[in-house]
């Protein structure tokens, strides 16, 4: 028989992810999290053909409607109208363009530039890491919320200045996380034989260093994104986040707060679809962790 | 153990220093004109403007401003709220002890229930019980606590009408204010009826602020004590034919706590966070919801004196957390 590896013989690519999906799945929470958050992505994608209605258009005929499954309901408007009389779920289907893009956005912003700066810290010691060590610890010394508050109040209000706010916040965690890898991965054989061979600085760190370094990386970032999306709608609800009238989902609580006695849905539903995100993106990250780090891993 | 003090003291230094720029550059990376931005769209006359420029400083060099800063800082100087007039140190120190009190019940909770929760989890790993509470305690961790307030505000308040919807205490009260804890000052007082009623305006606020919190503690309680329960030394215990209540109590528990109470700790920062909201939605006089006044009223002064002091307070706590670890774990002092 020819040495040629089957495709799913332990080492290959393959295998691997074989390996992963199986750990991942394991974890019956991690499962349902990921369908959950496609099922979420697909109808932000999809919400401009399966929305109900306008999220800004106001119907004055139908302010405050009940959801349709009370008396007063009405089928036009399932989950209900707010207070100027815009749909309830078509908002929250809106929103959800804005949550998770803006998370993503926030992950993808604080990752790279947390790598970065962690690579650099961990690769070359000395007083490059102790600078980098020292604003991080500076920027944790304050609570994240607040910083970030501080930070709109510079870049004054709006979705940018929200996003940078919190990429920024979140940005120790991924400099912390990837510093602490690189400096275990890079006193290992395959470094050395790797600088033996004459790889240079950005090859030893971003060919040989980082994708040994990423399996911590991919759980920070799941838990990056479902804490980018409890901020995001923090600063949204504090009116400091996205401006109404944009159907962002803590801004939504924010306009429904006067009416919280009179129209429970329009207070409950926003809030809950914030919940449920959050939740099943940590129940994902939950089986991430447990299917990537070797150290949590059921033999 | 004095040793491990001053290095925890010295490696502070930078850390503080760098608050300090960052409170400092705070009011000078506003974009645009600072004094002309702090005026609003109300405007500003010619003398004004120059009266506040060397108020402020800003008409001298960088360096000599920041100097200015840090010297006003130690001897507990942050300038004056350009809202009120008074100097933000007395604005700052009159509502820290609503914020401390709420925190403080907040963690009581939280350390009150999640830490027997967590116990029970590990004990009964992989049954009902240990399901349920990591299912709720992963729930509490991904709350939304702003909407949290307002369901419980719903339900508690506005429809059972069982507790307050805001402030600290019925206005039928007045207590002397001698501690700033109105639970306490109403005890000094005698007053029963108030302490009852700041007790009842604390509920909600309270369970609010510690419900992330309590998640966190639950679930460090839990994995700490599943760690400990398969050390050696406690499978010895039990071999030697002690009960079971004993080498949970007294062989696990006492080593798990060790990381429960580093996380415990930490919960500090995020309370401080936490607070921004609860006050927020209890409208509770506390320095969060003083900051998010500061900030929408553009008074940032006040912003930039808050930034500052509770970024110490953080650096405060958790080296004490530093300090009490090394005491209860003394392999990390060396």
């Amino acid at each position: 028989m020819t040495a040629i590896a089957s495709p799913t013989a332990p080492g290959t690519f393959r295998y691997q992810l074989k390996s992963f999906w199986s750990d991942f799945s394991a974890s019956r929470g991690a499962f349902y999290g990921l369908i959950f958050i496609a099922f979420i992505m697909l109808v932000a994608l999809l919400a401009p053909w399966i929305a109900p209605h306008d999220p800004a258009m106001q119907d004055r005929s139908a302010l405050l409607v009940p959801p349709v499954w009370h008396a007063e309901g009405s089928w036009s408007y399932l989950l209900g109208t707010d207070a100027v009389g815009r749909d309830v779920l078509s908002r929250l289907m809106y929103g959800a363009r804005y949550s998770l893009s803006i998370s993503a956005m926030v992950v993808v912003i604080s990752m790279a530039f947390g790598i970065f700066l962690g690579l650099l810290a961990g690769y070359f010691r000395g007083w490059v890491e102790t600078v980098i060590t020292r604003v991080m610890d500076v920027v944790l010394a304050f609570p994240s919320l607040l910083l970030a508050l501080g930070l709109v109040a510079i870049l004054s209000p709006g979705l940018t200045s929200a996003m940078i706010a919190i990429a920024m916040v979140q940005l120790p965690y991924f400099v912390r996380l990837t510093r602490a890898a690189v400096i275990g991965e890079k006193s290992r054989e395959y470094v050395t034989a790797s600088r033996l061979a004459g790889a240079g600085h950005l090859r030893l760190m971003f060919n040989t260093l980082l994708p040994n370094c990423m399996a911590p990386l991919i759980v920070q970032a799941t838990l990056s994104f479902s804490t980018a999306i409890l901020d995001i709608a923090a600063l949204g609800f504090l009116g400091m986040g996205v401006q109404p009238p944009t159907p962002e989902w803590g801004a939504m609580l924010a306009n429904a707060r006067e009416f919280m006695g009179s129209a429970y849905w329009a207070v409950t539903f926003p809030g809950l679809v914030i919940l449920l995100t959050v939740l099943m993106i940590n129940l994902m990250g939950d089986g991430l962790r447990d299917a990537l780090d070797p150290k949590m891993k059921r033999s | 153990m004095f040793r491990f003090l001053l290095v925890k003291l010295a490696q502070l230094v930078p850390t503080f220093i760098g608050v300090t720029i960052v409170a400092f550059a705070f009011i000078r990376l506003l974009p645009g004109d600072p004094i002309l931005l702090m005026a609003g769209e109300r405007g500003l006359s010619a003398e004004r403007y120059a009266q506040l420029q060397s108020q402020f400083g800003f008409d001298r060099p960088l360096i000599v401003q920041y100097w200015d800063f840090l010297t006003g800082l130690l001897h507990g100087d942050l300038g004056n709220s350009l809202v009120t007039h008074s100097p933000v140190m007395n604005e700052f120190m009159s509502r820290f002890p609503a914020t401390m009190e709420l925190s403080i019940f907040a963690l009581a909770f939280a350390v009150i229930i999640g830490l027997p929760a967590g116990v029970i989890a590990a004990i009964r790993r992989g049954k009902t019980l240990d399901h349920t509470i990591v299912g709720i305690s992963l729930t509490g961790y991904s709350m939304p606590i702003f909407w949290w307030g307002l369901l419980l505000i719903m339900l508690f308040s506005s429809t059972l009408g069982w507790t307050p919807v805001s402030g600290r205490i019925s206005f039928m009260y007045f207590i002397d204010d001698v501690t700033g804890f109105m639970t306490i000052d109403s005890l000094i007082a005698g007053d029963w009826g108030a302490f009852l009623s700041a007790l009842h305006h604390l509920v909600l606020p309270a369970i609010v602020l510690g419900t992330i919190p309590l998640a966190v503690i639950a679930r460090q309680t839990r994995s700490s004590m599943l760690e400990v329960l398969g050390e050696d030394y406690v499978r010895t215990a039990r071999a030697k034919g002690l009960s079971s209540f004993r080498v949970i109590m007294v062989h696990t528990l006492r080593n798990a706590l060790i990381s429960v109470i580093t996380v415990i700790g930490l919960q500090v920062g995020l309370l401080l966070a936490g607070a921004i909201l609860t006050e927020t939605i209890f409208s509770w006089p506390g320095i969060g919801k003083w900051m998010i006044d500061a900030i929408s009223r553009r008074d940032y002064p006040s912003v930039q004196g808050g930034l500052v002091l509770i970024a110490f307070i953080v650096m405060i706590v958790n080296l004490l957390v530093d300090l009490a670890y090394g005491v209860i774990n003394p392999r990390i002092r060396h």
